[in-house]
Protein backbone atom coordinates (compact mmCIF):
# COMPACT_ATOMS: atom_id res chain seq x y z
CA UNK A 1 0.00 0.00 0.00
CA UNK A 2 1.36 3.42 -0.84
CA UNK A 3 2.72 5.48 1.99
CA UNK A 4 0.68 8.59 1.22
CA UNK A 5 -2.52 6.70 1.73
CA UNK A 6 -1.35 5.31 5.05
CA UNK A 7 -0.32 8.76 6.23
CA UNK A 8 -3.71 10.05 5.25
CA UNK A 9 -5.39 7.21 7.12
CA UNK A 10 -3.30 7.85 10.22
CA UNK A 11 -4.41 11.48 10.20
CA UNK A 12 -8.01 10.43 9.78
CA UNK A 13 -7.54 7.91 12.53
CA UNK A 14 -6.49 10.53 15.04
CA UNK A 15 -9.43 12.67 14.08
CA UNK A 16 -11.72 9.76 14.86
CA UNK A 17 -13.03 9.61 11.32
CA UNK A 18 -11.81 6.25 10.10
CA UNK A 19 -14.21 3.42 9.50
CA UNK A 20 -13.64 -0.02 10.95
CA UNK A 21 -12.41 -1.22 7.55
CA UNK A 22 -9.86 1.57 7.36
CA UNK A 23 -8.73 0.87 10.89
CA UNK A 24 -8.22 -2.73 9.91
CA UNK A 25 -6.08 -1.58 7.01
CA UNK A 26 -3.95 0.34 9.45
CA UNK A 27 -3.67 -2.69 11.68
CA UNK A 28 -2.49 -4.90 8.89
CA UNK A 29 -0.06 -2.26 7.72
CA UNK A 30 1.43 -1.81 11.17
CA UNK A 31 1.70 -5.51 11.85
CA UNK A 32 3.69 -5.98 8.66
CA UNK A 33 7.49 -5.82 8.99
CA UNK A 34 7.97 -2.95 6.54
CA UNK A 35 6.70 0.15 8.27
CA UNK A 36 7.98 3.54 7.20
CA UNK A 37 10.54 4.82 9.77
CA UNK A 38 8.64 8.00 10.61
CA UNK A 39 5.53 5.98 11.40
CA UNK A 40 7.33 3.33 13.37
CA UNK A 41 6.34 4.65 16.76
CA UNK A 42 2.68 4.04 16.00
CA UNK A 43 3.46 0.41 15.45
CA UNK A 44 3.34 -0.48 19.14
CA UNK A 45 -0.04 1.21 19.47
CA UNK A 46 -1.70 -0.88 16.80
CA UNK A 47 0.08 -4.03 17.85
CA UNK A 48 -1.10 -3.41 21.37
CA UNK A 49 -4.70 -3.22 20.19
CA UNK A 50 -4.37 -6.52 18.41
CA UNK A 51 -2.71 -8.14 21.39
CA UNK A 52 -5.24 -6.82 23.89
CA UNK A 53 -8.07 -8.48 22.04
CA UNK A 54 -6.63 -11.85 22.92
CA UNK A 55 -7.16 -11.62 26.69
CA UNK A 56 -9.74 -14.14 27.78
CA UNK A 57 -12.04 -14.54 30.68
CA UNK A 58 -10.33 -17.60 32.07
CA UNK A 59 -12.18 -18.90 35.12
CA UNK A 60 -15.04 -20.39 33.22
CA UNK A 61 -18.47 -19.96 34.66
CA UNK A 62 -18.81 -23.68 34.06
CA UNK A 63 -16.37 -24.47 36.82
CA UNK A 64 -18.48 -22.71 39.36
CA UNK A 65 -21.66 -24.49 38.46
CA UNK A 66 -19.81 -27.78 38.43
CA UNK A 67 -18.49 -27.14 41.91
CA UNK A 68 -21.95 -26.36 43.16
CA UNK A 69 -23.54 -29.64 42.19
CA UNK A 70 -21.51 -32.03 44.37
CA UNK A 71 -22.03 -29.66 47.28
CA UNK A 72 -25.77 -29.94 46.86
CA UNK A 73 -25.42 -33.72 46.64
CA UNK A 74 -23.36 -33.77 49.80
CA UNK A 75 -25.91 -31.65 51.59
CA UNK A 76 -28.69 -33.91 50.42
CA UNK A 77 -26.85 -37.01 51.56
CA UNK A 78 -26.07 -35.47 54.92
CA UNK A 79 -29.64 -34.41 55.49
CA UNK A 80 -30.89 -37.87 54.45
CA UNK A 81 -28.56 -39.56 56.94
CA UNK A 82 -29.68 -37.13 59.61
CA UNK A 83 -33.32 -37.73 58.78
CA UNK A 84 -32.93 -41.50 58.81
CA UNK A 85 -31.11 -41.31 62.14
CA UNK A 86 -33.84 -39.14 63.59
CA UNK A 87 -36.52 -41.52 62.35
CA UNK A 88 -34.92 -44.61 63.83
CA UNK A 89 -34.24 -42.76 67.08
CA UNK A 90 -37.84 -41.64 67.38
CA UNK A 91 -39.08 -45.05 66.35
CA UNK A 92 -37.12 -46.94 68.98
CA UNK A 93 -37.73 -44.34 71.65
CA UNK A 94 -41.43 -44.40 70.96
CA UNK A 95 -41.44 -48.15 71.15
CA UNK A 96 -39.59 -48.13 74.45
CA UNK A 97 -42.08 -45.66 75.90
CA UNK A 98 -45.04 -47.62 74.66
CA UNK A 99 -43.70 -50.70 76.31
CA UNK A 100 -42.93 -49.10 79.67
CA UNK A 101 -46.28 -47.29 80.00
CA UNK A 102 -48.85 -50.01 79.72
CA UNK A 103 -52.58 -49.35 79.78
CA UNK A 104 -52.90 -50.51 83.41
CA UNK A 105 -50.63 -47.74 84.71
CA UNK A 106 -52.77 -45.04 83.18
CA UNK A 107 -55.69 -46.06 85.46
CA UNK A 108 -58.37 -46.73 82.93
CA UNK A 109 -61.99 -46.75 83.97
CA UNK A 110 -64.05 -49.79 83.39
CA UNK A 111 -67.45 -48.21 82.81
CA UNK A 112 -68.25 -45.08 80.80
CA UNK A 113 -70.30 -43.59 83.73
CA UNK A 114 -67.30 -43.72 85.98
CA UNK A 115 -65.16 -42.13 83.37
CA UNK A 116 -67.73 -39.35 82.80
CA UNK A 117 -67.86 -38.55 86.54
CA UNK A 118 -64.11 -38.41 86.82
CA UNK A 119 -63.89 -36.12 83.80
CA UNK A 120 -66.53 -33.80 85.25
CA UNK A 121 -64.62 -33.66 88.52
CA UNK A 122 -61.43 -32.78 86.75
CA UNK A 123 -63.13 -30.08 84.67
CA UNK A 124 -64.84 -28.61 87.76
CA UNK A 125 -61.50 -28.39 89.52
CA UNK A 126 -60.06 -26.61 86.54
CA UNK A 127 -62.92 -24.12 86.21
CA UNK A 128 -62.93 -23.28 89.94
CA UNK A 129 -59.29 -22.45 89.69
CA UNK A 130 -59.92 -20.29 86.68
CA UNK A 131 -62.54 -18.39 88.76
CA UNK A 132 -59.98 -17.83 91.53
CA UNK A 133 -57.79 -16.26 88.96
CA UNK A 134 -60.63 -14.07 87.70
CA UNK A 135 -61.33 -12.76 91.24
CA UNK A 136 -57.84 -11.45 91.58
CA UNK A 137 -58.16 -9.66 88.30
CA UNK A 138 -61.42 -7.97 89.33
CA UNK A 139 -59.71 -5.09 91.09
CA UNK A 140 -58.66 -3.79 87.72
CA UNK A 141 -62.23 -2.56 87.43
CA UNK A 142 -61.38 -0.03 90.13
CA UNK A 143 -59.30 1.81 87.61
CA UNK A 144 -62.27 1.99 85.34
CA UNK A 145 -64.38 3.44 88.20
CA UNK A 146 -61.90 6.11 89.14
CA UNK A 147 -61.41 6.98 85.51
CA UNK A 148 -65.14 7.51 85.21
CA UNK A 149 -65.01 9.81 88.23
CA UNK A 150 -62.38 11.97 86.67
CA UNK A 151 -63.49 12.01 83.07
CA UNK A 152 -67.19 12.57 83.32
CA UNK A 153 -68.75 11.97 80.01
CA UNK B 1 -33.35 -20.89 29.28
CA UNK B 2 -31.15 -23.60 30.72
CA UNK B 3 -27.50 -23.44 31.66
CA UNK B 4 -26.19 -24.64 28.34
CA UNK B 5 -28.22 -22.18 26.34
CA UNK B 6 -27.09 -19.41 28.63
CA UNK B 7 -23.44 -20.34 28.20
CA UNK B 8 -23.85 -20.49 24.45
CA UNK B 9 -25.45 -17.06 24.57
CA UNK B 10 -22.71 -15.40 26.61
CA UNK B 11 -19.77 -17.15 24.99
CA UNK B 12 -19.39 -14.72 22.09
CA UNK B 13 -19.04 -11.69 24.34
CA UNK B 14 -17.89 -12.83 27.78
CA UNK B 15 -14.26 -12.10 26.91
CA UNK B 16 -15.24 -8.64 25.78
CA UNK B 17 -16.89 -7.99 29.11
CA UNK B 18 -13.76 -9.16 30.86
CA UNK B 19 -11.49 -6.97 28.76
CA UNK B 20 -13.71 -3.97 29.33
CA UNK B 21 -13.68 -4.60 33.08
CA UNK B 22 -9.92 -5.02 32.99
CA UNK B 23 -9.46 -1.76 31.14
CA UNK B 24 -11.31 0.07 33.88
CA UNK B 25 -10.29 -1.88 36.97
CA UNK B 26 -6.74 -2.68 35.78
CA UNK B 27 -6.44 -5.65 38.12
CA UNK B 28 -6.87 -9.05 36.54
CA UNK B 29 -8.61 -10.50 39.60
CA UNK B 30 -10.96 -7.60 40.04
CA UNK B 31 -11.89 -7.77 36.40
CA UNK B 32 -12.66 -11.46 36.78
CA UNK B 33 -14.83 -10.79 39.80
CA UNK B 34 -16.65 -8.03 37.97
CA UNK B 35 -17.26 -10.22 34.95
CA UNK B 36 -18.49 -13.04 37.14
CA UNK B 37 -20.80 -10.62 38.90
CA UNK B 38 -22.23 -9.30 35.65
CA UNK B 39 -22.76 -12.81 34.32
CA UNK B 40 -24.57 -13.79 37.51
CA UNK B 41 -26.80 -10.74 37.13
CA UNK B 42 -27.48 -11.71 33.53
CA UNK B 43 -28.36 -15.23 34.63
CA UNK B 44 -30.81 -13.87 37.18
CA UNK B 45 -32.44 -11.82 34.47
CA UNK B 46 -32.38 -14.57 31.90
CA UNK B 47 -36.12 -14.64 31.45
CA UNK B 48 -36.45 -10.94 30.77
CA UNK B 49 -33.63 -10.70 28.23
CA UNK B 50 -35.80 -11.04 25.14
CA UNK B 51 -36.90 -7.45 25.36
CA UNK B 52 -33.36 -6.16 24.77
CA UNK B 53 -32.46 -5.76 21.13
CA UNK B 54 -28.82 -6.66 21.77
CA UNK B 55 -27.92 -8.68 24.83
CA UNK B 56 -24.26 -7.99 24.18
CA UNK B 57 -24.76 -4.24 24.31
CA UNK B 58 -26.87 -4.64 27.42
CA UNK B 59 -24.18 -6.75 29.09
CA UNK B 60 -21.49 -4.25 28.10
CA UNK B 61 -23.52 -1.43 29.66
CA UNK B 62 -23.95 -3.51 32.81
CA UNK B 63 -20.23 -4.17 32.98
CA UNK B 64 -19.43 -0.52 32.46
CA UNK B 65 -21.82 0.57 35.19
CA UNK B 66 -20.66 -2.12 37.58
CA UNK B 67 -17.00 -1.20 37.12
CA UNK B 68 -17.64 2.52 37.47
CA UNK B 69 -19.55 1.82 40.67
CA UNK B 70 -16.67 -0.27 41.94
CA UNK B 71 -14.23 2.51 41.17
CA UNK B 72 -16.46 5.06 42.80
CA UNK B 73 -16.79 3.10 46.02
CA UNK B 74 -13.05 2.45 46.04
CA UNK B 75 -12.22 6.10 45.55
CA UNK B 76 -14.72 7.09 48.21
CA UNK B 77 -13.02 4.76 50.64
CA UNK B 78 -9.65 6.31 49.90
CA UNK B 79 -8.48 2.93 48.83
CA UNK B 80 -6.27 2.34 45.88
CA UNK B 81 -7.06 -0.50 43.60
CA UNK B 82 -4.68 -3.32 44.24
CA UNK B 83 -3.44 -4.34 40.87
CA UNK B 84 -0.87 -6.92 41.63
CA UNK B 85 -0.54 -8.11 38.07
CA UNK B 86 0.45 -4.61 37.08
CA UNK B 87 3.27 -4.62 39.59
CA UNK B 88 4.35 -8.02 38.41
CA UNK B 89 4.62 -6.65 34.90
CA UNK B 90 6.78 -3.84 36.12
CA UNK B 91 9.07 -6.28 37.82
CA UNK B 92 9.65 -8.21 34.66
CA UNK B 93 10.10 -5.05 32.65
CA UNK B 94 13.81 -5.61 32.58
CA UNK B 95 13.69 -8.91 30.82
CA UNK B 96 10.75 -7.94 28.68
CA UNK B 97 11.32 -7.79 24.99
CA UNK B 98 11.42 -4.48 23.21
CA UNK B 99 7.91 -5.08 21.93
CA UNK B 100 6.53 -5.88 25.32
CA UNK B 101 8.12 -2.78 26.68
CA UNK B 102 6.42 -0.46 24.27
CA UNK B 103 3.12 -2.27 24.76
CA UNK B 104 3.42 -1.53 28.44
CA UNK B 105 3.89 2.09 27.56
CA UNK B 106 0.77 2.09 25.46
CA UNK B 107 -1.14 0.40 28.26
CA UNK B 108 0.10 2.95 30.76
CA UNK B 109 -0.95 5.79 28.52
CA UNK B 110 -4.39 4.34 28.09
CA UNK B 111 -4.68 3.83 31.83
CA UNK B 112 -4.00 7.50 32.37
CA UNK B 113 -6.99 8.54 30.27
CA UNK B 114 -10.32 9.47 31.86
CA UNK B 115 -12.69 6.53 32.35
CA UNK B 116 -15.00 7.60 29.55
CA UNK B 117 -12.15 7.73 27.03
CA UNK B 118 -10.74 4.45 28.26
CA UNK B 119 -14.10 2.87 27.57
CA UNK B 120 -14.30 4.31 24.10
CA UNK B 121 -10.75 3.32 23.16
CA UNK B 122 -11.40 -0.16 24.50
CA UNK B 123 -14.57 -0.60 22.52
CA UNK B 124 -13.44 1.02 19.30
CA UNK B 125 -9.76 0.21 18.94
CA UNK B 126 -9.69 -3.11 20.69
CA UNK B 127 -13.13 -4.62 20.31
CA UNK B 128 -13.84 -2.80 17.05
CA UNK B 129 -17.41 -1.81 17.71
CA UNK B 130 -19.27 0.49 15.36
CA UNK B 131 -19.86 4.02 16.62
CA UNK B 132 -23.54 3.30 16.72
CA UNK B 133 -23.03 0.41 19.14
CA UNK B 134 -20.67 2.39 21.36
CA UNK B 135 -23.14 5.24 21.50
CA UNK B 136 -25.83 2.81 22.56
CA UNK B 137 -23.72 1.14 25.23
CA UNK B 138 -22.54 4.40 26.73
CA UNK B 139 -25.84 6.16 26.22
CA UNK B 140 -24.20 9.01 24.31
CA UNK B 141 -24.69 10.34 20.82
CA UNK B 142 -22.38 9.29 18.03
CA UNK B 143 -20.77 12.68 17.58
CA UNK B 144 -19.80 12.80 21.23
CA UNK B 145 -18.27 9.33 20.90
CA UNK B 146 -16.23 10.44 17.89
CA UNK B 147 -15.06 13.60 19.59
CA UNK B 148 -14.03 11.69 22.70
CA UNK B 149 -12.32 9.02 20.67
CA UNK B 150 -10.34 11.56 18.70
CA UNK B 151 -9.38 13.31 21.91
CA UNK B 152 -8.23 10.06 23.48
CA UNK B 153 -6.22 9.00 20.42
CA UNK B 154 -4.56 12.38 20.19
CA UNK B 155 -3.73 12.27 23.86
CA UNK B 156 -2.06 8.91 23.38
CA UNK B 157 -0.17 10.22 20.36
CA UNK B 158 1.00 13.24 22.30
CA UNK B 159 2.30 11.12 25.15
CA UNK B 160 3.91 8.72 22.73
CA UNK B 161 5.70 11.49 20.96
CA UNK B 162 6.94 12.75 24.28
CA UNK B 163 8.38 9.41 25.29
CA UNK B 164 9.93 9.12 21.86
CA UNK B 165 11.51 12.51 22.20
CA UNK B 166 13.04 11.44 25.50
CA UNK B 167 14.17 8.25 23.93
CA UNK B 168 12.65 6.10 26.62
CA UNK B 169 10.82 3.55 24.57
Amino acid sequence: MELAKIEQLVEKYFDGETTLAEENELRTYFSSPRVAPHLEHYQSLFQFFVKEKEAQFSPSILQKTKNKKPMIGLGLAASMVLFAGLLTFLHFNGKAQNESVSTADLGQFESPEEAFEETQKALALLSSNVNVGMKSVNYINEYQNSKKLIFKK
Amino acid sequence: MNQNEFILMINPFKDKLFRLAKRLLVSHEEAQDATQEVLVKLWDKKNGLEKYSSIEAFAMTMTKNYCLDQLKSKRANHLKIVHSNYVAKEATLDQATEDNDSWNWVEKMINELPDQQKLIIQMRDIEQYEFEEIAKILDMNETAVRVNLSRARKMIREKMNKTHAYGIS
